[in-house]
């Protein structure tokens, strides 16, 4: 096999590893948001629903949750799981994630004074107006450096999607130096990784900075 | 006219009564001074009058309109959340830690809530915040942050916000608390000249001699209930009640 075909084949695997990383995040952070909500809720079954989600989806690795997401509808109904690798890949993902999220949201969201509640009440703030206007705007620039770090390590950990045989570019990386007894593959894998990396860590820089216009 | 009115307010915390059946009315254009050590309930009292904590029981009353009402038996029931709504326009408040938004600039922080909600026109709405400022002293801020303003400077901007809002009175918690000593004096200077324009307020402040300078009144408060009140000059230079004289003794 030629370093051109290698490369061609790899580039596909590495779409699909930017599918499953663009599809986490689409999914991940709003669920994240209502993971978050439901964690500071008042209502005490919801909290402890929410605190035991994310403290399974937390405690336990990746990897086995995304096999208990694929197999568990075989398992549990007998269901026909021919078509569903893909989505399992994305769900697994994203329940992961929503769970780390919810955390990072909430540390945000409690980190906000009181006290800028109490101004825009007293303005005739509604609920919604003073969490759209005067919270999340700060929660999101408090938050960020946290958000990069999760970000960066979703795009490493989108090779975990080669425990479902799903063919993203270290799955596919595995079969070729496996089969060609060559190690150009994970070199090629490795570049993979860092360059999507940097990519964000560049768009992460710009949305601080975006957001450095006050303290 | 009757702006205020609170009548037999009660407040507990747990197992701690920080209020005691307080009762107090301010007429239009009256300044009142509540003054007091730390703990006697005095800014309990200007949160419960600026709905931010809930009384247990009494009156709470602006314009004639009951923001919670006593059932009889001790206990207070509020208004609908529409009718607290527009009862909350009455009224103004400026905090300890002036509490501005930071990510807003100075401009946003005085018109937002006039025109998001009390829907008034942007740009009438601008020219008075402008007019404001410059009241202030601060009209070359308008675009600056709250992060790059000084404390003094802060707290002007959180008054401009409160009076953007054409409230009937303004509430003062310890305006000057969170300022060093140098920059006191500007805060001072603008409550005095709103004074001077008729404004109605009720400061809680620890500035004995402003208070005695600028107020209609002075209530003395300690451990939840008003000790003493009346003629500024009588309670600072001539208090009745062993427990003001112990308390003013100190400054």
């Amino acid at each position: 096999m030629t370093f051109a075909t290698m490369l061609e084949q790899m580039s596909t695997g590495m779409l699909r590893t930017v599918g499953i990383f663009v599809l986490t995040l689409i999914f991940s952070m709003p669920l994240g948001m209502l993971v978050a909500f439901a964690r500071m809720s008042k209502n005490r079954i919801i909290k402890n629903i929410a605190r035991i989600y994310i403290s399974v989806l937390r405690g336990t690795p990746l990897m086995l949750q995304l096999l208990v997401v694929y197999f568990a509808p075989f398992y549990i109904w007998g269901a026909n799981i021919g078509g569903y690798r893909f989505a399992a890949v994305i769900i697994g993902f994203a329940l992961n994630y929503a769970a780390y999220f919810a955390e990072i949201y909430r540390g945000g969201i409690e980190s906000i004074p009181k006290g800028q509640y109490e101004a825009a009440a007293v303005l005739g703030y509604t609920k919604s107006q003073t969490f759209m206007r005067i919270v999340l705007p700060q929660v999101a620039k408090n938050i960020m450096p946290a958000v990069t770090n999760e970000v960066i390590t979703l795009v490493k950990d989108t090779s975990l999607a080669f425990t479902l045989a799903y063919q993203e570019v270290f799955t596919i990386g595995k079969q070729i130096a496996a089969a060609q007894t060559s190690f150009m593959p994970f070199v090629i894998a490795g570049v993979f990784y860092y360059i999507a990396n940097a990519v964000v860590a560049f768009v992460m820089e710009i949305f601080e900075k975006k957001m450095n216009y006050y303290r | 006219m009757k702006i205020l009115e609170i009548n037999n307010c009660k407040k507990q915390f747990g197992d701690l009564e920080v209020l005691k059946d307080i009762s107090l009315s301010v007429e239009q254009g009256q300044v009142i001074s509540i003054i007091g050590p730390s703990g006697s309930g005095k800014s309990t009292l200007l949160r419960c009058a600026t709905l931010l904590e809930t009384m247990d029981g009494g009156d709470l009353i602006y314009l004639g309109q009951y923001a919670a009402k006593d059932d009889g038996n001790g206990t207070a029931v509020y208004a609908s959340d529409q009718e607290l709504k527009q009862i909350r326009m009455n009224f103004g408040l400026v905090f300890q830690n002036f509490n501005l938004f930071p990510h807003y600039s100075v401009l946003k922080n005085i018109m937002e809530a006039p025109v998001l909600v009390q829907k008034r026109d942007k740009a009438e709405v601008k020219a008075e915040a402008m007019e404001l400022l410059r009241k202030m002293g601060l009209e070359d801020k308008a675009d600056a942050y709250p992060y790059q303003l000084s404390g003094g400077q802060q707290q002007r901007v959180s008054i401009a916000r409160a009076l953007a809002m054409k409230p009937n009175i303004l509430f003062f918690d310890e305006p000057t608390s969170a300022l060093d000593p140098e920059l006191t004096g500007e805060i001072l200077k603008v409550i005095r000249d709103l004074a001077a324009e008729k404004m109605t307020m009720v400061i809680v402040t620890h500035e004995m001699a402003f208070a005695r300078d600028v107020s209609d009144h002075i209530i003395f408060m300690d451990g939840g209930v008003i000790v003493e009140q009346g003629d500024p000059q009588q309670i600072i230079n001539d208090p009745k009640e062993e427990r003001t004289k112990a308390f003013l003794s100190r400054f």
